[in-house]
Parts: C-alpha cells; sequence; structure tokens
C-alpha cells in the first residue's frame, strides 16, 4: 500500500535533485525504502506499473498456481536457464564462408552483477573452438630459458593456484562508436565484446622460475592450439607480474569457447592477447611481429603512423539500465545502474548525468571494487517524463578520466578501430523510447 | 613453509642439485611441485611456428609468383576474391589510398611492416578451411604472389628463407609502441 504513493511523477520535497535532469543522492538507496521503476527490455508481456489501479489479473486471485498443484521436476546434473529465459543469448556475427570467424556479443542489457555467466562470456575466434583431449593437450615452454619444459594439463592442476576476479575485453569491442553515425542497437551488441569472471589457475612467474628466463629475455610468445595457431607478443614483465595459467572460469574448468584446457590471462589486457587453448610460450628478446600484432589490433592514427603494442584496457563505462531496447515506465524513480571498468587497476568514482554532461552526480559503487575488474554502478534518477541524456564517465585510481567522444576523435581520428573508450550517452525521449546519440 | 622445505628435501639428491644450480631469480618458491617434463629438441623443432622479422624461423624451400597465382586461385580467391579483392573475408590487394584521409586502405601493401609475417601467418593458419595442408615452397608461392599482386614484387619474382626477409614493406617504419617500456 506504502508502494502507491512512493511511485509518483513528482519527487516530493526531501528527494531533491543533486544535479540536472533528476539525478538523486546515491546513498537514496540506502536511506529510504523507496521503490524503484527498472527499464525492462522489451518483451511480449508488457512490465507496466500503474500505482493507481488495483491489479485485475484474475489467475493472481488464485491460491495456488498450477506448479503449487503437483511435485516439480526432478533433479538435474547440469543445470540450464529457465526456458523463459531463452532470449538471453549471446549474439553470433561470423564470416559467411567460415562459420567459426567472428564475434558473438555478451548481452550486457540483460545481465546484473559483475560476474558474466560462463555460457555468456563474449567469444571471438578467429577459426572456430577446438575440441581439443586434455590427455593429449601439452603446454611448450621454451626459448631463452634454461631448460624447455612440457607440462600437461594434470601437471598443471597439481601446482599452487590463484584467483582473478576480472575483466577480457576485445580489443575492437564498442569500435561502432568509431562511425559517424551512432549505431542503434541493444548495448551488448555493440558494446558486449567484454565479459567478467573469476579465474583459477597457476601463476605464470611460477612456471616461468621453474624453466628459468634468462634475464636478457623481454618477450614472450603465446600461441593458441585452434586452426589458425593464434599467436601474440608479450612483455614478460606482465609475464611475471599478474599473469595467470588460468584451468578454472567462475569455479569450473574453461569452457571449450573461453579455451579448454588452459587459457593465458592477462588481467586488463586487451582480449587478443588472453590467449585460448595455450600451447607454447617462447621466451625472446623482441616480438614476432604476428599478424594479429601487425595488420590487426594496431590503431591508425590521422597521421598514418598506427599505435601498436597498446596492451592496456583504458578505462570505460556505460549504463545498461536504461539502454537502448529497453522501455521506459512513465515518468517516475528509476534506478540508473550500469559497469565500469579498468585495465589500469580499480574503479575509483562513477560520475552518471542526466543532462548530456552540463551537470554530473557520483553514482554508488557497488562491493567489491576490484582492480581490473568490473565494478557495477548505480544511482537513483527521478525521470519527470521530458527529453533526457543520460551519460558516464568512469575515473580509475590512476586519474585516468575516460573521455568524450569529441575528445578521443580528435585525439585519434575515426580509423583506429580498437581501444574505443569514449563516454556513451543515451537519449530517452519524451514518450520514453530510448536511443544512442553522439551528445 | 617449513613443511614445504623439509619436503622439498625429501624428494631426493637430484632435485636439489638442479635447484642449488638456478639463481635466486630462477628458483621456484618451495610450494612448487616442479612438475616439467624436458621437452625434447625434436619437438620443440615441429612446434615451433615462429617467423621473425630478420627470418629467424624460416623452413628450408622456395616459391615463386607463377606458382602462387595458381595456389591462390584454387585455394584461397573463394574467399578473399580475385587478385585479393572483394572476398568475404579480408581484402589481401587493392590498397590505393593509402593510409592518410578519409578512407584509408590498411592492405598488405600499404599497411603491414613486415613480409615474414605474410609467411607466418599463412603458414599457420590458410587456408582457414584446411590450416597446415601447404608445403612450405607452396606457402613461399603464394606470399611471392600476394605481394607481387600488392605491387612489392615483379611477376618473375621467387622467394625463399634467404630472400624474403630482404623485402622492404613500404609501411615499415609506420608503427609507434605504446606500452611505457619497450625497447625497440
Ligand atoms: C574459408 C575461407 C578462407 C580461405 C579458403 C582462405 N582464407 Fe585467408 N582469411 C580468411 C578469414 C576469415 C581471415 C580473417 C582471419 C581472422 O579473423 O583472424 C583470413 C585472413 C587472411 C590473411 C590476413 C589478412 C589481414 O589483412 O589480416 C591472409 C594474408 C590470408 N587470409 C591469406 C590466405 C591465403 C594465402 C589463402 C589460401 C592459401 C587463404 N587465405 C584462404 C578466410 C579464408
Amino acid at each position: 500500500m506504502k508502494k502507491k504513493q512512493e511511485i509518483s511523477s513528482e519527487p516530493n520535497n526531501e528527494i531533491k535533485p543533486v544535479a540536472g535532469g533528476g539525478l538523486l543522492d546515491r546513498r537514496l538507496f540506502l536511506k529510504r525504502g523507496l521503490t524503484f521503476i527498472t527499464a525492462t527490455t522489451v518483451t511480449g508481456a508488457s512490465g507496466k506499473l500503474l500505482a493507481e489501479e488495483p491489479s485485475s489479473d484474475v489467475e493472481a486471485i488464485q491460491p495456488r498456481q498450477p506448479w503449487m498443484l503437483k511435485p516439480g521436476k526432478p533433479f538435474s546434473n547440469y543445470g540450464q536457464p529457465s526456458p523463459h529465459e531463452s532470449d538471453v543469448i549471446r549474439w553470433i556475427s561470423a564470416n559467411s564462408m567460415a562459420s567459426g570467424n567472428g564475434v558473438s556479443w555478451s548481452p550486457l542489457h540483460q545481465l546484473e552483477g559483475m560476474i558474466t555467466p560462463n555460457g555468456l562470456h563474449y567469444e571471438r575466434h578467429h577459426n572456430g573452438v577446438p575440441e581439443i583431449d586434455p590427455e593429449k593437450h601439452k603446454l611448450l615452454v621454451h626459448g631463452m630459458v634454461e631448460k624447455a619444459l612440457m607440462f600437461s594439463i594434470n601437471d598443471l592442476l597439481r601446482y599452487p593456484m590463484e584467483s582473478r576476479i576480472c575483466f577480457i575485453e576485445c580489443g575492437g569491442n564498442s569500435n561502432a562508436g568509431w562511425n559517424s553515425r551512432p549505431v542503434q542497437s541493444e548495448v551488448g551488441y555493440f558494446h558486449g565484446l567484454v565479459s567478467c569472471s573469476e579465474w583459477t589457475g597457476v601463476p605464470l612467474s611460477l612456471i616461468l622460475k621453474e624453466v628459468c628466463i634468462d634475464p636478457k629475455a623481454t618477450w614472450l610468445i603465446a600461441e593458441a592450439a585452434d586452426g589458425i595457431a593464434m599467436e601474440i607478443s608479450i612483455p614478460v614483465e606482465k609475464a611475471m607480474d599478474d599473469a595467470l595459467l588460468a584451468l578454472y572460469q567462475n569455479g569450473e574448468r574453461l569452457r571449450p569457447e573461453n579455451g579448454y584446457p588452459l587459457r593465458l590471462l592477462l588481467p586488463g589486457w586487451e582480449g587478443v592477447t588472453n590467449v585460448k587453448w595455450l600451447r607454447r610460450l617462447q621466451v625472446t628478446d623482441r616480438p614476432v611481429m604476428s599478424r594479429n600484432e601487425t595488420a590487426k589490433y594496431t590503431e591508425l592514427l590521422p597521421s598514418g603512423k598506427a599505435r601498436q603494442f597498446t596492451f592496456v584496457m583504458d578505462a570505460k563505462s556505460l549504463i545498461t539500465s536504461p539502454s537502448p531496447g529497453q522501455e521506459m515506465h512513465g515518468p517516475g524513480f528509476y534506478q540508473i545502474t550500469g559497469l565500469a571498468w579498468s585495465g589500469r587497476g580499480k574503479i575509483s568514482k562513477v560520475e552518471v548525468s542526466a543532462d548530456g554532461g552540463k551537470t554530473w552526480a557520483e553514482a554508488e559503487l557497488q562491493e567489491p571494487v576490484l582492480s581490473k575488474c568490473y565494478t557495477r554502478f548505480r544511482i537513483p534518477w527521478h525521470w519527470d517524463g521530458g527529453l533526457a541524456i543520460l551519460k558516464s564517465r568512469a575515473i580509475d585510481e590512476t586519474g585516468y578520466v575516460q573521455p568524450e567522444r569529441e575528445v578521443l576523435v580528435n585525439e585519434r581520428g575515426n580509423h583506429g578501430y580498437f581501444h574505443y573508450n569514449a563516454i556513451v550517452s543515451w537519449e530517452i525521449a519524451p514518450e520514453g523510447y530510448i536511443s544512442h546519440v553522439y551528445a | 613453509m617449513s613443511m614445504h622445505k623439509s619436503s622439498f628435501l625429501l624428494i631426493g639428491l637430484s632435485l636439489l642439485v638442479i635447484s642449488q644450480s638456478l639463481s635466486a631469480e630462477c628458483d621456484p618458491p618451495g610450494n612448487s611441485p616442479l612438475l616439467g617434463k624436458v621437452a625434447p629438441e625434436k619437438l620443440i623443432e615441429a612446434w615451433d611456428l615462429s617467423i621473425f622479422p630478420d627470418g629467424t624461423g624460416l623452413p628450408p624451400g622456395k616459391g615463386n609468383v607463377v606458382e602462387g597465382e595458381k595456389i591462390y586461385n584454387a585455394q584461397c580467391a573463394v574467399c578473399h576474391g580475385p587478385k585479393g579483392i572483394g572476398g568475404s573475408a579480408e581484402e589481401l590487394a587493392g590498397g590505393e589510398q593509402g593510409l592518410t584521409g578519409e578512407y584509408p586502405d590498411k592492405t598488405i601493401g600499404t599497411y603491414w611492416p613486415y613480409a615474414t609475417t605474410l609467411f607466418d601467418f599463412i603458414r599457420r593458419g590458410m587456408p582457414l578451411s584446411a590450416p597446415g595442408s601447404l608445403t612450405d615452397d607452396q606457402v613461399y608461392a603464394v606470399t611471392a604472389y600476394l605481394l607481387h599482386v600488392n605491387k612489392i614484387l615483379p611477376g618473375d619474382a621467387e622467394l625463399s628463407k634467404e630472400t624474403l626477409p630482404e623485402v622492404e614493406m613500404p609501411n615499415r617504419s609506420g608503427f609507434v609502441w605504446i606500452y611505457p617500456g619497450l625497447k625497440k
């Protein structure tokens, strides 16, 4: 009954906006038992919340729903999502002549929290997902080492392990942002080449100490056991720092599409360096200049020069709700929520604007806030039903501030393709339609 | 810690000798089970696919533009289009615009800094539908053909372990290393 009064189109006197467009104090969630509307993905059933009308749902009046009148289904060996959630999927975009070449996008707009379910982790494969027999898979470490060694998966499973809860983001994520016109699609389907998991495995430094690398070695070439033997050069410094030979993802052994049985994990670094199906590590004193560190994953600047070995994914944030493809449910209180992450460390602050960047309010960061990891942010908002432009801006612990699109494009031009991390803007039209704009 | 150390000692003299011969920075911590098995030289040779810009890693063999054209038309054109243009996969030639201006062309001829990268990439992954199926001679040949359609090599060129690293790509010095502390 209380609900009735609280969902009104006018904020009451106690609730003063802290920034333009109706943004409210982030601590409001904690202070009051307010009910907030969530913009929802448009589906068949209308989720319109009309507080004034009593429910006319006759079925709801039944003392028991049909599923309460019989025993439920038996146990299952491996749980699956509810069939009612079957539209929560990765969006696949593959080459017409090579079905294993392309990407699948994680549906960021349909997910909550900070961990990506394993089946919805984004994919980028160059030649499909290899079907690896873990008994036959070996890791070879050789090159500038005292002794070249091979490790079986069973060997690696016996080493001391650690977990890193971190994001992996493809260097090409969000690249539609370089287009001269804002692309219209659900947020996951152009920003969803990023995901976040708890990865568990053996610190790479442990293995590099066992082979005993030459002090003059500066690079490591990592190679995959897929149908393109994907290879990439990585500075030894990173390998000795926080690199992990990942065997587990979110508690279970890696999924085939995420590198089963062994993946190189380089927290905060572009996805292509996080080599899946890892089979070979060659210790050297120079990069190999592979196709994926020269022709691709380099960023052409207006000068004609290109940025190479960029590696670190700069701070980025975006609002996942409300976001394009979702539906507003009339004026009232909403919770704005989204994700922020930085390859340089922890997110220290996320600011949100509802007036196109004229004024900003600090969002609440959901605990835990971890280094090189998704950070979920939230802020209450009173939408008055008028035109609003929502933005979020991430600031990381190094002081790096996520740039406005104009700043990024002025600096890099439009043909860099990779490493797009500009502020994202959603326009909420008075009738509630949400679109992507450059503002 | 002390428990690990003592069990380490119990493993046997041979391990102890190895661990003592290592420098301090190589010394793995006492809780590492040290399960790596020595990799045979032959296996390393067979697995090592890396080709460096100076030619390190290139196998013996040779191939020319004319042979390369035949291989290309039979095995590559289906995805990459005739002469490297207009297929479903990446364009492999036809860069006319250069790298500045409104519509820059990032192709082998205009963008790739090293010719060795072509050999490396084709040998490890192409044709995408049958990776590992080309002989080294065929890889030299199709590399020569692609460099020819990119106007880098003349129509009568032949490539080998010695000549491939000598091919100079126009965009050789077009890259700026961003990650701090890297030494060229
Ligand atoms: C089944 C389709 C298919 C066939 C056949 C094929 N390729 Fe490819 N090729 C691709 C795809 C797809 C890519 C992009 C790979 C990626 O995303 O990593 C590619 C990439 C390349 C590249 C890198 C292009 C760039 O700009 O980075 C080269 C070079 C290449 N192929 C050469 C060849 C050669 C030579 C052959 C024949 C021996 C061949 N390809 C046969 C599909 C094919």
